[in-house]
């Protein structure tokens, strides 16, 4: 049995512990408020942005001719994977699960015979691809949406993608992010974002009213819309991504500290059980030493 | 009324970040790539490009609100009119001093890009100088 001494030192650093998780946890708790509004206050934007490319490709009755961002570059060889995760761990599955499943996306590619690279936003991402994929990797994002994701970050992300793209990289780029549920669920969402895949919600029943009329007209001209409207889209896009992903972030960490600060209670008590229940045992101990010692005498 | 389906126009005003705007109004005047224009109910369907500069909410006969956008898209038809913009603000919450700092640096900036980074400085510009014209004449909403 444990002696005295080791059961309070045990208990002092289990408190300690619990007192940081539980910090943690009021911090996640206040970030991800401001994360969740941002991520609802973009999502009108990134919907009608679809809808009206929807319209337009729809409009334009073919891809043929269009710009390579919506139609794609007509192969198929090489993939781009974006893995959007965090800087930093204690967040329980959130990292992992997005690493699974862009592991489980190269292993799939790679046995149909593509060329896979792959893209990471969060050093989580990298840290824990490097080993297996680090021939894969092409490039690492760091410290983004450290206090909250802007634009800027978005813009940065979107600008090494296009330049990889126009480099001829690539010809299909899918994004992994978590899409922000709750605090207790996140989902891992692939998503397509070169060549411009239209969902079929969008042709749905929601959208028939907005299908844009073959009669529309373009100011100046549908060729440079497009032009500046798929960039932007793209844009949207990961800003959309990164976006859930930090509101998942908070979400996730918030829920596993919480899980923490409990696990670290329920210790603390069985601990100063065994505590208590030793200190019993050993003045109970004392006292028999006594009294025989006495009846010796 | 040229369409009888509605006597209104369903306006909304988003960027990345939010949504600025989303009322039903009477009329709307979006500053297009190729010139300003305004959508009345019953719009021919158009998507254009929008330049920096100020979009103006109508309503009964006055101007009811004036957004100053960064440039972005615009989509119309006959029920609705949405503009996509890459950042807005209300003209009447501009502030001229952070205005006229940003476009001396906006300036500065066009002045000494290299080949690559001239296109943006100049959007920059542009978006600047078009906030310096609305800040001026900000005030004066009948």
């Amino acid at each position: 049995m444990a002696g005295l001494k080791e059961l309070k030192t045990r208990i002092d650093s289990v408190k300690s512990t619990q007192k940081i998780t539980s910090a943690m946890k009021m911090v996640a708790a206040s970030r991800l408020r401001r994360a969740q509004e941002a991520a609802e206050a973009a999502r009108p934007f990134a919907e009608r942005m679809e809808r009206m490319i929807a319209g337009m490709v729809e409009g334009l009755g073919s891809t043929e001719g269009a710009p390579p961002l919506l139609a794609g570059t007509g192969r198929d060889d090489v993939h781009l994977l974006v893995a959007m995760t965090s800087d930093r761990g204690l967040c329980g599955g959130f990292n992992a699960s997005i690493v699974r499943s862009v592991r489980q996306q190269i292993a799939e590619l790679d046995s149909a015979g593509k060329t896979v690279k792959v893209l990471c936003v969060g050093r989580k991402a990298r840290d824990q691809l490097r080993r297996d994929h680090g021939d894969k990797i092409v490039d690492t994002f760091e410290d983004i949406g450290r206090t909250a994701v802007t634009l800027e970050d978005a813009r940065e992300v979107t600008a090494r993608i296009v330049e990889l793209f126009d480099a001829g990289g690539f010809d299909v780029c899918t994004v992994t992010y978590n899409r922000f549920v709750s605090a207790m669920t996140q989902i891992v969402t692939p998503q397509q974002v070169i060549p411009v895949s239209i969902e079929e919600e969008a042709g749905g029943e929601e959208a028939a009213s907005g299908v844009i009329p073959a009669a529309t007209e373009f100011e100046p001209d549908d060729d440079v819309i497009l032009k500046v409207l798929l960039p932007k889209n793209l844009e949207v896009q990961i800003l959309h991504g990164l976006l859930e992903s930090n509101a998942s972030e908070h979400g996730a960490r918030m829920s596993a500290m919480d899980n923490a600060t409990r696990n670290a209670g329920e210790m603390i008590d069985a601990l100063s059980l065994q505590f208590n229940r030793t200190r019993q045992a050993k003045i109970t101990s004392e006292l028999i030493e006594i009294i025989s010692g006495a009846e010796a005498v | 009324m040229a369409d009888s389906a509605a006597d209104k126009v369903d306006f909304d005003l988003v960027t990345p970040l939010n949504l600025v705007a989303s009322e039903e109004v009477d009329m709307v005047v979006v500053p297009g790539g190729a010139g300003d224009f305004g959508v009345l109910p019953g719009h021919a369907p158009l998507i254009s490009t929008v330049r920096p500069g100020v979009v103006e909410v109508h309503q009964d006969g006055s101007v009811t609100s004036r957004i100053f956008v960064e440039g972005g898209f615009a989509e119309a038809n006959a029920e609705r009119c949405t503009v996509l913009a890459d950042a807005a603000q209300l003209v009447d919450e501009i502030d001229a001093g952070a205005v006229s700092r940003r476009l001396d640096a906006a300036k500065e900036a066009a002045g000494s890009a290299d080949d690559d980074g001239k296109a943006a400085a100049e959007t920059e510009l542009r978006i600047a100088e078009a906030l310096v014209l609305a800040a001026g004449s900000g005030g004066d909403v009948h």
